[in-house]
């Protein structure tokens, strides 16, 4: 096996580790970190595909600014352990075979997909690949690119209106 | 690539014993300068010039008792210390030190461990991640202080991040590369009138002297120290975030702090002041400043052997000069060896850049007194926000009209 092989798997084991965590946690404090051990996990798979700056872009928004105000709004409200309702026995009833079901169905998918050859899987990345991102988003995709910024703008103005109407 | 994990494995480890004993000997410094600016003597008991309170403190620290208060989440308890001290002290894997690279045994390596090409941004990744060995310090703690310190630092940190990131855009326009190594040798040469360094600080066509302010600025928020040292005020909060941590998992939260400051320092070098790169042109005229690492460490030297023959107890008397004629021996090999002198050149300006920005921490420190809160979110984003963004925009523009250079 070659060495990239083994990190692959040390690291589809973590993320696959961490997001089981993340759903049989009690507490919602522990389900957080258990989502940042997914998180970094993924940006070490990014690292491996050569996709260097996605990594790095993953590990400061998703791990380092998204997650930092969950924790934040768990600490803040002080959330203890979830409670055991009738409804979440129903919920875990009726998830474990749906889960089954959908491990089936994904697991169908992939084995009918074409295998591609895993050249062309990396060549936008290497050395250039921040570069080549750039280039993309900033010429080639420039106006769904400008239009993400301003349905997020949107957003911002609608938390904006909502926090305001409330006090 | 067994030889490179070889010399990887090497220079983790030295690096690490270096670094860790900076560390300790930066908390010596801040003592010492604050003691001094508060017209005190400082730590002068342990050793000639309290040289040996770091040792004291450590040793204090390993033996200390080391309570888990009640209803601490104990997983989480133990886990924020380790995540405070490494992700700090690995930051510092990033870094490259000099540009020469050295070779011993037949291999040829680079001062700095990593060389990555997306150097900026991995340190920025692990910065980011630094705020969960605080916060979830706090909130395991089970104590209403700890929380409270933990929810203002992730609360400082989210603030800041953003000022902080985009105080250096100006400075990856300039240079056109995440990698630091690119961004120092974009700065090589002078200005136009000769007599200036191009750092980035006063470069042109536009001067990140805006940049500069806002990153160092944020950097001190965000490495939580005064006057933006909120989490752990300690006349409202007791200590904040560390209030329930004793013995060794208080002191790996200092020195996680130190470690930040190190890297913050390093990274104001390495983007704004040119990093290993010598103030003076690189003309025959200038060759004397060739010889300044020299000159310091011999007068160094030499002022520690007038001073230790001078000191009050047998150990000062026989240590300080002992130490002093280190220094002179170093000097004496700068001197007399060109290679030496040569490759001393690098981390000799890096290093002292480096001090100089810790020194303005301590300096800071010790002269501005703690923010209020709604002022330190105030500075944040009413501040530091828009100044930064005017930064970004106006160096694209300059960039734009006269070109980067």
């Amino acid at each position: 096996m070659s060495p990239q092989l083994i990190i692959f798997f040390l690291l589809a084991a973590l993320a696959v580790a961490g997001a089981l965590s993340l759903i049989l946690a009690r507490h919602p404090i522990r389900s957080a970190l258990s989502l940042i051990v997914v998180m970094v996990a993924l940006a070490g798979l990014y690292l491996l595909l050569g996709a260097e700056f996605v990594a790095a872009v993953q590990i400061i928004v998703y791990a380092g600014a998204i997650m930092v105000l969950f924790i934040f709004v768990i600490m803040l409200l002080n959330a203890g352990e979830e409670e055991r309702t009738n409804l979440s026995r129903i919920a875990t009833m009726a998830g474990l075979p749906l889960a089954v079901a959908l491990g089936g169905f994904i697991a169908a998918a992939i084995a009918r997909a074409p295998l591609l050859p895993p050249s062309s899987a990396a060549a936008p990345f290497g050395a250039a690949s921040t570069k080549s991102l750039a280039t993309l988003l900033f010429r080639d995709f420039v106006f769904p690119f400008e239009l993400t910024s301003f349905l997020i703008l949107v957003a911002i103005l609608g938390a904006l209106v909502l926090a305001q109407r409330e006090s | 690539m067994s030889a490179f994990l070889l010399t990887a494995l090497v220079k983790s480890v030295l690096l690490l014993i270096i670094v860790l004993t900076i560390l300790a000997y930066l908390s010596w410094f801040e003592r010492k300068v604050i003691a001094h600016i508060q017209s005190r003597w400082g730590p002068y008991r342990v050793g000639p010039h309290g040289l040996l309170q770091p040792l004291a403190d450590g040793l204090k620290f390993l033996f200390k008792e080391d309570p888990t208060p009640a209803g601490a989440d104990r997983l989480v308890y133990f886990l924020a210390p380790f995540l405070a001290l490494t992700l700090a002290v690995t930051s510092i894997a990033v870094i490259p030190f000099g540009p020469e690279p050295i070779r011993l045994f037949g291999h040829e390596t680079h001062l700095g461990i990593a060389d990555l090409n997306i150097g900026l941004l991995v340190l920025f990744a692990i910065t980011a991640l630094g705020v969960y060995g605080i916060a979830l310090a706090g909130w395991s703690s089970n104590s209403k202080y700890s929380l409270l310190g933990g929810l203002r630092s992730s609360a400082q940190m989210i603030s800041y991040e953003l000022a902080l990131t985009l105080s250096v855009v100006g400075v990856l326009l300039l240079a056109g590369s995440f990698s630091l190594r690119d961004i120092i040798a974009a700065q090589d040469g002078r200005t136009a009138w000769g007599f200036l360094p191009r750092w980035n600080v006063i470069a042109a066509p536009f001067p990140q002297l805006l940049g500069f302010f806002c990153y160092f600025v944020a950097a001190v928020a965000e490495t939580n120290r005064a006057p933006f040292d909120l989490p752990e005020a300690e006349s409202e909060l007791v200590a904040g975030f560390h209030t329930e941590y004793a013995s060794f998992k208080f002191a790996m939260f200092f020195m996680g702090e130190y470690a930040n400051m190190f890297t913050v320092s390093c990274l104001a070098t390495i983007m704004f002041f040119g990093g290993w790169i010598s103030p003076f042109a690189q003309t025959p005229l200038w060759a004397w400043t060739h010889f300044l690492p020299t000159a310091v460490f011999a007068a160094l030297g030499l002022y520690l052997v007038w001073d230790g023959i001078r000191y009050e107890t047998l150990l000062g008397k026989i240590v300080l000069p002992a130490l002093g004629l280190i220094l002179c021996a170093l000097a004496a090999l700068f001197a007399l060896f060109p290679g030496a002198n040569f490759f001393v050149q690098g981390p000799f300006w890096f290093l002292l850049k480096v001090l100089v920005f810790l020194f303005i921490y301590v300096w800071v420190r010790g002269t501005l007194p703690r923010f209020r809160y709604d002022q330190l979110m105030a500075v944040g984003w009413k501040l530091l926000l828009p100044v930064s963004i005017a930064n970004v925009v106006l160096t694209s523009f300059a960039i734009l009209m006269w070109g980067a250079r």
